[in-house]
């Protein structure tokens, strides 16, 4: 009976990790999710993005020694920057391509951030250090990280925001005509280009927040921009267009790989996490292609 | 002027069908191949053909089985390290299995090992090919990321695949067809290059014909080629396997021509990412782009590498490497800009004015 | 797109393709040349800046201090390759011919190093891989060109054991202990396994394998389990990102920090300073001791520093820093060896690996190079390209790494004849025969 209670508590520990490792998960995807609703543009350079926001941010500290909240604001102004940048140079040249098109060219904007932001940088691990709680809290025999705790309510304020940010207000009703129909939008008057400015600013936003948050788990260094690959199929799940979905696909996926890379792992000679992932969001897809809250794909001949 | 078709006249369909049915075309091909055959070993250093011309001819082998599936198919493909890691391991188990058997001397030919290894990675590849069904555009891609990752943890994973060799890298035996061994950089070009020459115009003909016909109508739009008779089962599955087959043999060559030994993150995720870079870059639906754009993912970061310190300019290796990636990336948005169909479109565009010049009315 | 526009587009293409053929010039004055593959960016940075830093400025320190090697200037030159085999294998192909031929390459990275194996065999260029690369490199026979120096994975492995065996009060200890062995799931990380389980057998302790996916940024399921197995010890095998996300996750789990035993490539300040005050008790192998007080280190000080050059000031004194300086002077020891043989200045590669398989790093020339104390003693022969090292384990105290241990050796009789199976294997799937000896 013992061992019964201590087997649920491990598998509750791992559950409550797993959940919370997603929604850091989730903080990536959410980038990801801004561009694409409102742009029809896969950003690859997401991981980038959020790798070069994080160097910014520290960079900042180290050469200025402001206090971070200065730093923060001194590298929201350089993702709005390079967002206007982005609009002005790559896309705004790109108008009506398609999609494959500006997706490779969000692979030209990676290759460009990830030598640039080495470049002013240096390719160092720099240990980011805002004040937030490291270490774990021990709830009666389950450990919890407590920078996890922190990213997830991060994460969810974040949502909440872009939620509210989305429905209630002027920008975000036009973002989301821009998502539904760029020509209709553009008509009835709306500037496809400052949409497109505001949205790659928020996104750049999002990835500084994920930044911040991983940067201060892990450190920041170029490995950054590979958890580009965790976040993939948290978005596949929850469909590259719905915020929630972000979110409830991070909660899938991190609670996912934790339990089978626990309880499947050992049979396998473990290390199952990143396969499994993407194999969890197929078997999803082939219910619902278009992920769990994307939009239906209507298709006419 | 230089590029006139006027007075060439096609008396057959044969002709008229020709792969290549302008003389022009013809003579250059001919002389392109006779630089790639003769004029590349015999004049430039092995560094040029060995480190640079190799892998490249390589790359765009799988790039051309890429092109295949998401150029003419339009099912995009984030899986193609792995067909090529398939095909890589696949040549390997066959080869040291006949060894095992026999003796060195008893050995399947070189040849066939690597063929079969494609095989094998077609078979393999019409098994992740089945979501595509379902699965479309780029929720696809990333889809076939999960084949992606498995094989290469399978290949790490099941120590039957390297022989239980302790760290999971295998060491390609030698390279020997009918007693003779194929050694120095440019005798393994040349090896290389017939593959790939072969290979590159049997896609070329199959893309003419009617699976080519079909894979394109798939890409079109695939409810409206499934109405008019093409089954999207088969035509996408066909589509999966021969692009497989193509990567497969390109992992073959790389792990046994190029490094002489494979590990499977040499096949990693960072491999598929650059060969689909090659079929956009180069131009999507276009063998000739698949070289084109090869060249430009794999040679053009070395050429930029290259430069700085030729030209004297002291500024440290790293500095270099990071000019390198900015002005990579400048450039794969400056053509996406001028030309987003690729690079290859650019030859037809040239084509076009040469044809007319320097009289363009 | 106009014609213009076309004409400049194959104009510049040729432009482009015309400097990847050029050759190198010819050179008058007795050189050495030292190509070393660096990587300064990517995800390995962190370690790789350290490395490269210290052989660029060791061999500038002989250049300015002796004007070179016996009067023969140094000619020190780094390819950058991302920690990318593929760029690492063009590195090596675009250098190896330059300055009159590369005497020696160290690439610091598993995948090229196994990559370099076939072609430095070809082109006969030592290849050094101190402290990496294929555990049976060290057969001379079956590798002539590879020199692993010191020890090997296995070799660490062994001696990683008995040190946790002397702490627990002797190998009869370890039967009901267990140890959990922590590592990146790529060919690196793997080359331990064999020996730790042989080891288990042999010895009777349980061990527990435990995976990391690459890169290593997200283990919390591994740490999970470990805090479910108890183990008495962890070992680590990993490197990069990985390595403090472990320590971090380590503490998270509140594991004692002293009875988790890094590798010598888990064991830099890159990787305890950022894992911050988790990384307090830490323990890893090292072969190099770190710290500034050594003098070949004060002689790098003095005469590059001193002068206002040098790579990076920073790492001067750290592990991986003095890694490389120590592996520098081993190269160099290997060149004076050769000279004094061959009695030429400016030697080749193939004088060089006589002179790599003949060097005696005892106290005597160990104090002539200015490395007294900072690393064991070795003579390698042309069978045995490892020399018979040792290693130490060091700690971390939050601010600099203290050694705990005295040397260690390894378990030679278990090693050894490990080494010489999948050497022999190696060479059967090769159809190579083995290299002759004297």
């Amino acid at each position: 009976m013992e061992d019964f209670v201590i087997e649920f508590m491990f598998f509750l520990e791992v559950l409550f990790s797993g959940l919370l490792t997603g929604t850091l998960y989730s903080l990536v995807a959410l980038g990801f999710v801004l561009i694409f609703k409102a742009s029809g543009v896969f950003n690859f350079a997401q991981g980038a993005m959020m790798l070069f926001a994080a160097l910014s941010l520290v960079g900042f500290q180290e050469m200025l020694g402001v206090h971070w909240t200065v730093a923060f604001l001194l590298t929201v102004v350089v993702m709005i920057l390079l967002a206007w940048c982005v609009e002005k140079f790559v896309l705004g040249k790109l108008v009506n391509q398609e999609p494959i098109i500006l997706f490779m060219a969000t692979i030209g904007i990676t290759f460009f951030l990830d030598g640039f932001g080495q470049t002013l940088w240096g390719s160092d691990i720099k240990p980011l250090d805002i004040g937030l709680p490291t270490g774990s809290l021990d709830f009666g025999g389950i450990f919890v990280d407590q920078l996890e705790l922190v990213a997830g309510a991060t994460a969810g304020g974040l949502v909440l925001g872009l939620a509210i940010f989305f429905n209630k207000t002027k920008i975000g009703r036009a973002l989301r005509a821009v998502a539904d129909d760029h020509q209709a939008a553009m008509s009835v008057g709306i500037s496809l280009r400052n949409i497109w400015i505001i949205v790659w600013s928020v996104a750049g936003l999002v990835g500084l927040v994920a930044g911040i948050m991983w940067g201060s788990k892990l450190g920041v260094q170029f490995s950054l921009s590979l958890l580009a690959l965790k976040a993939l199929p948290v978005l596949m799940l929850g469909g590259f267009t719905s915020i929630p979905g972000a979110i409830i696909g991070g909660l899938i996926i991190g609670a996912g790989e934790k339990l089978a890379e626990i309880y499947l792992g050992p049979f396998v000679g473990g290390a199952i996490e990143n396969w499994f992932a993407y194999m969890l969001a197929m078997v999803f897809l082939l219910f619902r292609p278009q992920g769990l809250f994307g939009e239906k794909i209507i298709e006419r001949v | 002027m230089f590029y006139r078709e006027a007075g060439q006249f096609k008396s057959s369909y044969k002709e008229d069908q020709a792969v290549f049915p302008i003389l022009q075309d013809r003579i250059g091909i001919a002389i392109l191949l006779l630089v790639a055959f003769i004029g590349i070993p015999l004049f430039a250093g092995d560094y040029f053909v060995g480190a640079i011309m190799t892998p490249f001819l390589i790359l765009a082998l799988a790039a051309v089985g890429l092109n295949i599936l998401t150029g003419y198919a339009g099912q995009i493909s984030l899986g193609t390290g792995a067909f090529m890691a398939v095909g890589a391991f696949s040549a390997y188990k066959l080869a040291t299995f006949s060894i095992a058997l026999g003796g060195a001397e008893a050995t399947l030919p070189l040849i066939l090992t690597i063929l079969l290894a494609g095989v094998v990675a077609a078979l393999v590849g019409v098994m992740f090919g089945i979501p595509s069904l379902r699965i479309k555009g780029f929720y696809l891609a990333v889809a076939t990321l999960a084949a992606q990752f498995f094989i290469e943890w399978l290949l790490v994973k099941v120590g039957w695949f390297t022989n239980y060799s302790p760290s999971g890298v295998i060491t390609a035996p030698p390279l020997v067809v009918l007693g003779y061994e194929f050694h120095t950089p440019a005798e393994k070009y040349l090896f290389t290059l017939t593959f790939v020459v072969v290979m590159a115009m049997a896609a070329k003909n199959l893309v003419r014909s009617h699976i080519g016909r079909g894979w394109m109508a798939i890409r079109d739009m695939d409810i409206a080629a499934e109405i008019i008779g093409f089954r999207p089962l088969q035509t996408k599955l066909t589509a999966f396997a021969v692009s497989s087959f193509f990567c497969g043999v390109a992992g073959a060559l790389w792990a046994f021509v190029h490094l002489g030994t494979v590990e499977p993150e040499a096949f990693g995720i960072n491999r598929s990412f650059s060969i689909l870079f090659m079929v956009i870059i180069g131009g999507m639906g276009s063998i000739l782009g698949a070289f084109i754009g090869a060249a430009f993912i794999t040679l053009l970061p070395i050429f930029l590498n290259n430069v700085p310190p030729m030209i004297g300019w002291n500024i440290g290796v790293d500095m270099v490497a990071h000019l390198e990636f900015m002005i990579f990336g400048v450039l794969i948005i400056f053509f996406l800009i001028v030309e987003p169909h690729g690079l290859a479109r650019l030859w037809t565009i040239g084509k076009e004015k040469l044809r007319t010049w320097p009289f363009p009315y | 797109m106009s014609l213009k526009k076309f004409v400049l587009g194959a104009v510049g293409a040729a432009v482009l393709a015309a400097p990847l053929a050029a050759p190198a010039p010819a050179l008058a004055e007795d050189t050495l040349y030292l190509p070393k593959l660096v990587y300064r960016t990517g995800p390995f940075a962190p370690g790789g800046i350290p490395t490269a830093n210290g052989a660029s400025d060791y061999w500038a320190m002989i250049n300015e201090r002796d004007g070179g090697v016996n009067g023969a200037r140094v000619i020190y030159e780094e390819c950058e390759f991302g920690y990318n085999t593929d760029r690492g294998v063009e590195c090596y192909e675009r250098t190896k011919t330059n300055h009159g031929g590369a005497l020696i390459y160290q690439p610091y990275s598993t995948g090229v190093t196994y990559a370099l194996t076939d072609r430095t065999r070809t082109d006969k260029i030592p290849l050094l891989t101190m402290g990496y690369g294929r555990s049976d490199a060290g057969v001379g026979t079956a590798f002539p060109w590879v020199f692993p120096l010191m020890t090997n994975y296995w070799g660490q492995a062994t001696g990683i054991f008995k040190y946790i065996s002397e702490q627990e009060g002797g190998i009869d200890a370890m039967k009901d202990k267990t140890i959990a062995l922590v590592y990146l799931d790529i060919a690196y990380g793997k080359e331990s396994i064999p020996i730790f389980r042989t080891m288990s057998e042999k010895f009777g302790f349980t061990l527990k394998e435990y995976p990391v996916t690459f890169p290593g940024l997200e283990q919390k399921a591994t740490w999970l389990q470990v805090r479910r197995a108890r183990p008495d010890y962890i070992v680590m095998w990993g490197w990069g990102a990985m390595n403090q996300t472990a320590i971090k996750e380590a503490a998270g789990i509140r594991f004692p920090a002293e009875k988790f035993i890094g590798n010598w490539w888990a064991g830099a300040e890159q990787d305890t300073v950022p894992a911050g005050d988790a990384a307090i008790g830490y323990k890893s192998a090292t072969f190099n001791v770190a710290g500034k007080e050594f003098p070949v280190i004060q002689e790098i000080v003095k005469h590059v520093y001193g002068k206002g050059n040098g790579a990076g000031e920073e790492n001067v004194g750290q592990v991986l820093y003095n890694r490389s300086v120590v592996t520098q002077t081993f190269i160099h020891a290997g060149i004076l060896a050769a000279q004094e043989k061959f009695g030429v200045k400016a030697i080749t590669s193939e004088q060089l690996r006589w002179g790599m398989e003949n060097i005696k790093i005892d106290d005597a020339t160990a104090a002539k190079m200015g490395i007294t104390g900072m690393v064991p003693n070795i003579a390698p022969t042309c069978e045995d390209h490892i020399g018979g090292g040792s290693f130490f384990i060091q700690q971390w105290d939050g601010k600099k790494w203290n050694l705990v241990s005295e040397p260690i050796e390894p378990m030679n009789d278990l090693v050894v004849p490990a080494m010489q199976e999948t050497a022999d294997k190696y060479l059967k799937e090769k159809g190579l025969e083995p290299a002759t000896c004297g």
